[in-house]
């Protein structure tokens, strides 16, 4: 066999290395009740959890809780299958999270309490302006 | 309304794109023509119609700019990316804010380059201009705005459209003449110096790339498969710079403006354009080889018509609006993710088929590689630089991957990695030590003849490397495994190539290109080691109050809660936030917002003392000052041993159309550590803060007394003729007492006003310390005594949280930057003088 032969074969290697390492780091988009399946049975990978803030019947956001010192909050994200869960996140309250149209929590449960390390917030209009600001 | 500037815009826009449409075609007939004159005279069309494509781009960019500078706000690019307090060289950045102006840029620095290639080159002139058309046709397409009639089916989106038609708003349809008499402004984060320059140095960058590709694709076509290497090199080399250095201002962009801690993230639109630079370095590499003594062409070919590729599809990827919910900062979909993607497919399928056509022709390397060939060591990097770009590539594809499996009835639910930065460092950081340990040899067997006995000449290296290492890690206390061996083989690539400059090249600085590079990313290896590795959150905090016992004991805070005035430690200073300010609109500096009174004009303030900045007066009192009243300031001192050691203001901007909340920090540079510092909560001042119950308390002039534990003197009592706001008559009476409250670092004064007006009513007006938080009121005047009744209560103070993070040797870093640079810079230089040469 050529050396060249073998580069190939080392180099196709650590390309499926690459591939396989890529889809065993993968995280997933799944609900709250998916996300509590798996880490009951030992999964500890941190997952997405796409919901909107729970509001109450005029609108208003439900459930936010704010540490007495301001540096960590807990909300009640809603999941897509309408499941509600307490989300506790160890950062102050983004200043623009009670307007968000879509929150994605990313992290997992420790007991019954689901600890987001990251959230991503979906604002309408957050770069793109479709309406005049009236002067 | 100015109607007839955005038609001309428009007609420019459709000018260039038929003549870039003409160009191509012209040029290509030019092959076709049986007979050698009719040839010449089609490359002579192509030539003026690519002359009348670039003018047109010229005049396409002309228009917009003027559409922005002047404030024409009845256009919708002008109205939603500029206002009229922007300030002139942030007009540049409103430019390329929008994708329009953006797909703008990148057809003009390929109509410059174009021209320029026309110049330069004649016997490639007409093949590698016919590729350039195409794509200039391409980019103009992105920008035409034209909907085809009947099938609702839009072509590019315009710059040049009216406000009216791009938005709903029912004013326009009472009065479609309605301009609005301001912008709707550029996002805060783009007005820094940084956006001026990165996107043109970044779009340059996309466009060099562009001549290795058509040069490629010319040769491929015209079967001339080696020549066309050394007229590309020189322009690879170039583009490799440009981009880089592109790249590295939007990571220091990002490291000074946004907040989340870094210069680099690992974002799907950073991805996007770090892959293709990968790329592109390797097929530097491999071109040079192909160069110089004929190998590895294939993969010369294959690398550089991949470099042209990725940088379309990193386009397709950060416009589409594919990457959605995967990344923070990519563009919306201008509805052209359609025309994004054949743009990508036809030059992705074109390259191919030219390649797969000639590919039995294109010569092939015959000899077996030795261990010791240069070729080797080359090729062995170049491929360690490919499988970097693999990996990054790889995961920021998964929307495309989710979205094709969706096309085929599947569906798929793969979400990019929760914890991106650690993910793309623990395979990144492997890969960079392969290719430090490779490139830092492989100098050895580009400039020397190796033999296995001449394995010995990399000893000296290695031990030398070893024994820097030491003192490094000895020093800096290095302990981690993997940065033990980053660090190592970021020593060796430096000591490598410091050994090649001296013995090999022995200073002569035109060849010396190649070693200061390398040596410039050695040298960035360890800054990035140090400043990302360990890079340290000083504002840890252990003993706040967690909001749930849940959250386990491995949930460190991070931020820290600065109530005013009130210094607390961190990381070896003392920590103090002493106040909010607005910047100067004619002057660097900043003043405190207790120090002026606001006008009717929010631009225009006036200073209720004299005002100083960083020891140097810059008002008087009652002067009247221009200001940006959007940023607000937070002065937050550091003091070591009782002394200041820096002051920073980091910034916050609380724009609603902007997504509310915008922090950018501030940097304590040291030589040896940064200290990054930004604001991730403040005081909501529209809530109505809780005031502690009144004390009341009795005092004579000249008497102390306490409010809130603060020392106060009632310093006088006197009556005045005129009252703020208020219409005295002659029989009222309004009497303003003088309380002298002692602050930590200064002394206010407190002005309650007591009145009585139409001889009954009796008014009073509080006085409150914004520093202080505490609040006076004069509540009684009582003549007999000859003393006064004050009612005084407290609220909380004003207060801050931030965060502090430390970037140790964060310099090395930006110095290998630089060094990276200049040997770019060196190399570029040696190449185009080569092929200067070889055209005379």
């Amino acid at each position: 066999m050529k050396r060249t032969h073998i580069i190939a074969i080392v180099i196709i290697a650590a390309a499926i290395g690459i591939i396989i390492a890529t889809a065993g780091d993968a995280s997933t988009y799944v609900d709250f009740d998916q996300a509590y399946q798996m880490a009951e049975s030992g999964n500890k990978d941190q997952i997405h959890v796409v919901g909107q803030l729970k509001k109450d019947s005029e609108g208003h956001v439900a459930g936010l809780q704010n540490s007495p010192d301001k540096l960590s909050f807990s909300f009640v994200l809603v999941d897509d299958k309408n499941k509600e869960q307490n989300v506790i996140y160890n950062e102050p309250m983004p200043p623009d999270f009670l307007k968000s149209e879509k929150v994605v929590v990313v992290g997992g449960y420790q007991h019954d309490q689901f600890i987001a390390k990251k959230i991503l917030l979906k604002c309408p209009s957050k770069y793109q302006e479709n309406k005049l600001v009236k002067n | 309304m100015h109607y007839l500037i955005g038609n001309l815009g428009h007609l420019f826009v459709i000018i260039s794109l038929v003549a870039a449409l003409a160009s191509a075609f012209s040029y290509w007939k030019s092959f076709y023509s049986a007979q050698e004159l009719t040839g010449k005279g089609w490359a002579f069309n192509g030539q003026v119609a690519f002359y009348i494509h670039a003018l047109s781009v010229l005049g396409i960019v002309t228009v917009l700019f003027t559409i922005i500078y002047r404030h024409y706000f009845e256009y919708h690019y002008a109205y939603s990316h500029s206002s009229l307090h922007l300030q002139a060289q942030y007009m540049l950045s409103c430019f390329w804010e929008g994708q329009e102006g953006s797909f703008l840029l990148w057809m003009f620095w390929q109509a410059i380059l174009g021209l320029i290639l026309i110049h330069t080159q004649s016997t490639w002139r007409a093949p590698v201009m016919m590729v350039f058309a195409m794509v200039q046709a391409f980019l103009a397409s992105m920008i035409l705005g034209v909907v085809i009639p009947g099938l609702d089916f839009k072509i590019g989106s315009s710059p040049f459209i009216l406000l009216r038609d791009a938005m709903d708003d029912p004013i326009f349809k009472t009065n479609p003449e309605f301009i609005p008499k301001d912008g709707h402004g550029l996002n805060p984060l783009l007005q820094n110096y940084w956006m001026v320059i990165h996107p043109p140095t970044l779009f340059l960058g996309f466009a060099l790339t562009l001549p290795p590709f058509a040069f490629c694709l010319a040769g491929l076509w015209q079967k001339k498969y080696s020549e066309w290497i050394k007229p590309a090199l020189p322009w690879a080399l170039v583009g490799g710079a440009i981009l880089g250095l592109g790249i590295l201002m939007g990571g220091y962009w990002a490291y000074e403006t946004l907040s989340f801690g870094g210069y680099w993230n690992w974002d799907p639109v950073e991805n996007a354009v770090y892959v293709p630079w990968i790329v592109l370095i390797a097929s530097i590499h491999v071109m040079m080889l192909t160069k110089s003594n004929g190998t590895a062409l294939k993969t010369s070919m294959l690398l550089v018509i991949a470099v042209f590729i990725l940088i379309l599809y990193s386009t397709f990827l950060t416009r589409s609006g594919i990457l959605g919910d995967a990344s923070v900062h990519s563009f919306t979909d201008l509805g052209l993710s359609g025309q994004l993607l054949l743009y990508l497919l036809f030059f992705t399928i074109a390259s191919g088929v030219l390649v797969a056509v000639n590919w039995k022709k294109i010569p092939s390397d015959e000899k077996e590689v030795s261990t010791y060939s240069r070729e080797f060591w080359i090729f062995l990097g170049a491929t360690v630089l490919c499988l970097m770009g693999f990996q990054v590539l790889l995961p920021t594809s998964i929307p495309v991957y989710n979205k094709i499996v969706g096309f085929f009835g599947g569906h798929s639910n793969l979400a990019p990695p929760a914890n991106q930065v650690e993910f793309y460092s623990k395979f990144q950081l492997w890969f960079a030590v392969a290719l430090a340990l490779v490139s830092g040899s492989a100098q050895f067997f580009w400039w020397n003849k190796m033999s296995k006995e001449k394995w010995k000449d990399l000893l000296a290296p290695a031990l030398i490397s070893l024994i820097v290492f030491a003192l490094i890690i000895a020093l800096a206390k290095v302990y981690q495994p993997a940065y033990l061996v980053l660090t190592l083989s970021g020593v060796y690539l430096i000591v490598a190539n410091i050994r090649i400059l001296v013995s090999v090249i022995k200073g002569k600085i035109s060849l010396s290109g190649g070693a200061l590079a390398h040596m410039g990313v050695g040298m960035m290896l360890i800054g990035l080691m140090f400043s990302s590795g360990y890079s340290n959150i000083v504002s840890l905090n252990t003993n706040g109050l967690p909001i749930s016992k849940d959250m386990g004991t491995d949930f460190n805070r991070d931020n820290l809660l600065l109530f005013i005035n009130e210094p607390k430690s961190m990381a070896g200073y003392d920590i103090e936030y002493r106040s909010e300010n607005v910047e100067f609109r004619n002057k660097r500096g900043y003043v405190r917002k207790n120090d002026i009174e606001p006008t009717p004009d929010p631009y225009r303030v006036v200073a209720n003392k004299d005002i100083f900045y960083r020891g140097e007066k810059m008002y008087r009192t009652k002067d009247t000052l221009d200001i940006y009243p959007e940023n607000t300031y937070y002065e937050i001192e550091l003091r070591k041993n009782g002394k200041i050691a820096a002051t920073l203001y980091p910034r916050i901007q609380i724009n609603p159309s902007m997504g509310g909340f915008l922090a950018s920090p501030d940097i304590k540079r040291n030589l040896n550590r940064d200290i990054y510092t930004h604001v991730s909560l403040t005081l909501n001042r529209e809530e109505e803060p809780q005031w502690s119950k009144p004390e009341e308390v009795n005092v004579k002039i000249g008497q102390r007394f306490f409010i809130n534990d603060y020392v106060a003197v009632l310093e006088e009592v006197k009556r005045i003729e005129k009252v703020e706001g208020l219409e005295l008559t002659a029989e009222d009476i309004a009497v303003k007492a003088r309380v002298r409250i002692e602050g930590e670092h200064e002394s206010f004064y407190a002005e309650p006003i007591f009145m009585i007006r139409n001889k009954t009513e009796v008014g009073r007006m509080a006085s409150e310390i914004n520093d202080l938080g505490v609040r006076v009121l004069l509540a009684s005047i009582n003549p007999k005594t000859g003393e006064f009744t004050l009612i005084c209560d407290s609220r909380q103070k004003d207060w801050v949280v931030i965060k502090a993070i430390e970037k140790p040797y964060i310099n090395v870093l930006w110095l290998g930057t630089g060094v990276l640079m200049v040997g770019f810079g060196l190399a570029a230089a040696r190449r185009v003088k080569e092929f200067r040469k070889s055209r005379y």
